[in-house]
């Protein structure tokens, strides 16, 4: 898979002092493209493997945003996790089926949900 | 809301705020510890370098293991309460800390606090800065070493202090190209070995450097670094283009001290302690009676001076609850004090020493004008507006929200759990 081949490039296999373990693998779509990437693991660590790091822009001339603190501080990173707008990306945890959007400005007001 | 009662309250389970909680619960203080994330240890979580540390604590630990042994204390503890994925949303001036959990939001009601939130990092004007590929230092550690991504294939590094240097060097670790180290200084901020060490590997630290832009369509495709003069102008004609898809900003942290503000807490600029800090004494308490405070958020240091400091704001809080006796209280804050001062001995901890001796000048000059208002009458009523804002009518209405969600409790929990 195309998606697949990309995050190889970017994740660490081989660490002189660190192990990361195996994880499972789950689907989930970045602006309606599949993807691929582990559980649990932070949905912004999924996109920037993936090759993705425009997350976001600015609310007013629409500049790119992407990652920056990476611990939940700076909103810099908000994107639209089912339709629900101001999720951080640096900390929401990746599952299976997640539907990712970039967020443009303040993004859409949240649907209403049952 | 429910309602959580206890003795203690901890925000921020980094190494300030676990050695706090260990502290105070070895003295039987129950306690609850608050922090954002899921996993224990703060930024120690992705710091794989050895701490060098004072001989007796944690030297030659790797900040990832420090990490997990602290988080294991915790979790043994019957005294301590583990509130986490928990945000600390907002503190009220009738004790309530407001915070965030998964299931929804909480009171909490504790009759001491330490605040431990630690501190952000800084920002640097230049043009692009906002450009995606622009990271945080503590970001590209996080990105790499907790979650084993790599942050992009060849980075500029902002910044000679350690951090700089010791973020460069796991960036190659990780098998990605550093360009530079610039520093704007005219020497390296940072501990020879770890200068050394990059140096050896071919990345050069250019000191007297700074970036002048980040340029790129969407995100970081280049960057031009400039040469400073001796009033810190870029001196044109020195420009270098590197290419790089990481600008790393490793220029330093501030505290992140919203919520001691919002406590009333008395607060001062001293920039040798990283911006804004709480007045707080030997025993780390603050002006705010019953507020105590430890780690980068009373100043920026690093993880052992944190561990050090929250055993001391521990040690403290357990001792105004009348915890302590005077004999193991007395033996025990001179021996964190002993601590304190080995790890501060170092020629790298002059500045931080001349910070703290700033700020209790300041705090002394607080404390006797307060005793001064409390002997002249005719300035009470002024100084009770200014740190009393509370007014009368505000209390009782707490009261009435905290048994009403009280006695939701029961049933709200219930409802969580079953959904």
């Amino acid at each position: 898979m195309e998606t697949g081949r990309s995050s190889c490039k970017t994740r660490i296999e081989d660490h002189p002092i660190l192990d990361f373990p195996a994880r499972k693998e789950v689907t989930f779509t970045w602006e309606g493209q599949e993807l691929r990437g582990y559980e649990g693991e932070p949905i912004a660590a999924a996109l920037h493997a993936a090759g993705i790091k425009v997350l976001h822009t600015s609310h007013k001339s629409k500049r790119p945003r992407g990652f920056f603190c990476a611990i939940g501080n700076c909103s810099s990173c908000l994107v639209v996790v089912d339709g629900v707008p101001n999720v951080r990306a640096c900390t929401e945890k990746l599952r299976e089926g997640m539907r990712v959007e970039r967020q443009v400005g303040t993004g859409p007001a949240p649907r209403a949900r049952e | 809301m429910s309602v959580r009662t206890t003795e203690l309250v901890i925000i921020g389970a980094g190494p300030a705020g676990i050695c706090a909680a260990l502290e105070a619960a070895s003295h039987g203080v129950k306690t609850t510890l608050v922090d954002r994330g899921e996993e224990l240890g703060g930024q120690l979580i992705k710091q794989t370098h050895k701490f060098f540390g004072w001989h007796k604590k944690s030297a030659g630990t790797r900040g990832v293991l420090i990490a997990k042994k602290l988080a294991g204390e915790v979790l043994n503890n019957e005294n301590i309460t583990l509130l986490n994925s928990t945000e600390a949303l907002g503190y009220y001036d009738d004790g309530t800390l407001l915070v965030e959990t998964p299931r929804g939001i909480d009171r909490v009601l504790g009759d001491r606090l330490i605040v431990a939130t630690g501190a952000s990092e800084r920002m640097l004007l230049f043009p692009g800065n906002d450009l995606p590929g622009v990271y945080g230092a503590g970001a590209v550690q996080t990105l790499m070493n907790v979650h084993g991504v790599r942050p992009g294939d060849s980075v500029l590094m902002i910044g000679s202090g350690n951090i700089g240097l010791i973020v460069s060097y796991q960036l190659l670790q990780a098998g990605v190209r550093v360009a530079a180290v610039v520093e704007a200084m005219p020497t390296i901020g940072g501990y020879a070995v770890h200068a050394s060490k990059i140096r050896r590997l071919g990345v050069p630290i250019m000191t007297r450097h700074t970036i002048k832009e980040a340029y790129g369509k969407e995100q970081v495709e280049g960057a031009v670094i400039w040469e400073l003069d001796e009033n810190w102008n870029g001196i044109p004609g020195t420009e270098k283009d590197l290419e790089v898809d990481v600008v790393c900003l490793a220029i330093g942290l501030t505290p992140l001290a919203e919520l001691l503000w919002q406590c009333g807490a008395e607060m001062a600029y001293i920039p040798e302690l990283g911006g804004f800090v709480p007045l707080y004494d030997e025993t780390m308490e603050t002006t705010r009676k019953g507020v105590f405070v430890a780690g980068d958020v009373a100043g920026i240091e690093e993880a052992s001076t944190a561990m050090a400091a929250g055993r001391m704001a521990g040690l403290s809080a357990a001792r105004s609850l009348g915890k302590v006796s005077d004999l193991d209280y007395s033996r025990l804050r001179n021996e964190i004090a002993g601590e304190l001062e080995g790890l501060r001995s170092g020629p790298a901890s002059a500045k931080i020493l001349s910070g703290i001796a700033k700020m209790r000048a300041m705090l002394q000059s607080v404390k006797e004008a307060a005793a001064v208002s409390e002997a002249e009458p005719a300035n009470r009523p002024a100084k009770q507006a200014a740190s009393e804002p509370t007014d009368a009518g505000d209390l009782p209405k707490a009261g009435a929200r905290d048994s009403e969600a009280q006695g939701n409790n029961g049933s709200k929990s219930e409802e969580a759990v079953g959904a």
